[in-house]
């Protein structure tokens, strides 16, 4: 088969079901039971360290 | 020691370039050539005046690089008004055609300054917001410096120097012809150089950093900052007829040469103009809200759905030409689903104002910033209707796409940088607030006002023309002459001309403000912060 029709074919079915599956994976991670007190802490980065870096990982106010 | 190399390094470009500029084939390049002789000369006694000085030992790691950023505010907005003024008037050029004058014919005329326009939006203020305002989200939202010391500084003035290279390029007539990456052979690779250094700093600085987690928006960052790389090396693919001249040849041909064409095109309006301005977005909008973003899940499914479809969407570019029919209409399908994520996006950052919405009568700021969600709303509903093969085929090659191009870019890109220039000037030159607010409503109504009288007389104009195009009389001729649909035009070009002038003049209140705030705005509670220090 020449190279243009393989990869043509392997776009529009093996590759293009990895994606899907990669992006249907994503919103199943994002929704997992648990995530919600993550999600709000990283809400939250914006309103830290305003003025300056932190000092460790530690020392989160 | 690393101070010799760079004396060797800047001694043999000054020489490079010396032995270019006399060998020059044409006379962008001898201009460059010498622009760039005079830089390493300067950059080299610079160096040589620092060289083996002793170096202050202590590293800052205690504070946060922000000289970078202020430099990066004054060139968005110095880029930003020269870019304004250039479209004003390229705009007045196409309705008075006189003002393409004789004398400066070849380098003044309209096929000349349209590139320097786009560019300088584009690439000056857009590039230089987006610079400045990653450099300074990252530091904030990693807890940490930026990574690489002066690198920062290296792709700063690196970036602008490459603006000036592209501007004069295009100008002297250095260009290949590639829309929005017009810039030769050397000026890519110069911007391959900067851009790889701008991905350092900031992965370094992610790396490095105290959070546990990514902000989201730094996310959009390097997912911009990745892609342009990619496809800036793709679309300039070429090779040099001379080293001593500016001229190249692309390596793909045909068909072929226009879908990577395309693919950079749409990509650079959906990584550039969109990524990473969403990466401002969902930054400004929460600080500026004082609330943190409505969904942070959404916020991660925006994210991968937008860069998944995003660049699939560029052969929409091309319907009705040599490009297979299965490739636009991929390029058809996955823009109209890319509206979704669009909105969700623009919902997601709206709705961060819930239970904040009385902001939206005090604050002129964040009113600015609500409005370019508006447009950017506008603009992924637009775009994603206008790739449909049926309204493509009456839309494109008309004023039309100017049209959908402006509210996009001036409505979502231009408001979004003003709202973040103005909450970031206070906080870097340490000024308890902005110098005027009636000032930012007025800049607010004159950039308002001006983008509509551009997008009504744009659509007017684009579909007056598409229907006089398309017109056939009994016997199948067509009915109207190129140039009657350009007299037809006129009252609209006007039109758009002056929505123009407000935009311009909106800008110009703006810098004034700024300037103001920077200079005489009352200072910050000096003992709350005292490590802050003042700028220029």
């Amino acid at each position: 088969m020449e190279t243009y029709s393989f990869l043509r074919e392997f776009a529009d079915s093996w590759m293009l079901l990895v994606l899907f599956c990669f992006f249907v994976a994503v919103i199943l991670w994002v929704i997992r039971p648990g995530s919600n007190t993550t999600h709000r802490d990283t809400a939250g980065i914006p309103f830290r360290n305003e003025d300056k870096p932190a000092a460790s990982k530690e020392a989160r106010p | 020691m690393l101070n010799y190399i760079k004396l060797i390094a800047l001694g043999l470009i000054t020489l490079f370039a010396m032995i270019a500029a006399s060998y020059a084939r044409d006379l962008a390049y001898q201009v460059h050539a010498i622009l760039i002789m005079a830089v390493s000369a300067g950059l080299f006694l610079w160096t040589l005046r620092q060289t083996d000085e002793p170096v202050p030992a202590a590293v800052l790691e205690a504070s946060y690089m922000d000289d970078v950023v202020r430099y990066g505010v004054v060139a968005t907005a110095f880029w930003g008004v020269i870019g304004f003024l250039a479209g004003t008037f390229i705009a007045f050029q196409l309705a008075f055609p006189g003002l393409n004058f004789d004398w400066a014919q070849g380098y003044m005329n309209f096929g000349r300054l349209r590139p320097l326009h786009t560019s300088a939006v584009i690439f000056a203020f857009g590039g230089n917001a987006l610079i400045a305002t990653s450099f300074y989200i990252v530091q904030r939202t990693s807890a940490a410096r930026l990574w690489g010391g002066n690198l920062a500084w290296f792709v700063f003035w690196g970036y602008n120097l490459f603006i000036v290279l592209a501007a004069t390029g295009y100008v002297l007539g250095g260009t290949q012809s590639k829309e929005y990456a017009e810039p030769e052979w050397y000026v890519d690779l110069w911007l391959t150089i900067v851009w790889l250094a701008y991905l350092a700093v900031f992965l370094g600085t992610i790396i490095k950093r105290k959070e546990p987690h990514i902000y989201v928006a730094n996310w959009f960052f390097l997912s911009f900052i990745v892609t342009v790389a990619m496809l800036h090396v793709f679309n300039n693919l070429s090779i040099p007829v001379s080293i001593f001249g500016s001229k190249s040849v692309q390596v793909f041909a045909g068909v072929q040469d226009a879908m990577v064409q395309w693919w950079y095109g749409h990509n650079a309006v959906g990584f550039f103009l969109t990524a990473g301005f969403l990466g401002m977005m969902y930054y400004f909008i929460p600080k500026q809200a004082e609330r943190p973003v409505f969904s942070y899940k959404l916020s991660i499914i925006h994210f991968w759905a937008l860069i998944f479809l995003y660049i699939w969407a560029g052969p929409h570019h091309l319907h009705y030409t040599a490009l297979p029919d299965w490739a636009s209409t991929l390029g058809m399908v996955f823009s109209i689903v890319l509206w979704m994520p669009s909105w969700g996006g623009m919902i997601n950052g709206l709705m961060t104002l819930s239970g904040a919405w009385d902001k939206l009568r005090t604050d002129p700021v964040i009113r600015m910033m609500v409005i370019s969600l508006g447009f950017y709303g506008m603009s992924t509903f637009e775009g994603p209707m206008m790739s449909i093969r049926a309204v493509n085929s009456l839309s494109h090659y008309t004023d039309w796409t100017i049209g959908h191009v402006h509210s996009g870019a001036l409505g979502w890109n231009g408001m979004i940088t003003f709202g973040a220039l103005y909450f970031l000037v206070p906080k870097l030159w340490n000024k308890q607030r902005l110098y005027s607010l009636s000032m930012v409503s007025w800049h607010f109504w004159l950039a308002t006002i001006g983008i509509i009288l551009y997008a009504a007389s744009m659509w007017v104009t684009g579909i007056m023309e598409g229907l006089m195009w398309r017109e056939v009389d009994a016997n199948g001729f067509l009915v109207n002459s190129f140039a009657d649909t350009v007299s037809a035009k006129f009252p609209m070009y006007v039109v758009r001309g002056l929505g123009g002038v407000m935009y311009v003049a909106g800008a110009l209140i703006m810098c004034y403000n700024l300037w103001m705030t920077a200079t005489r705005g009352p200072a910050k509670d000096t003992a709350a912060s005292p490590a802050a220090v003042a700028a220029e």
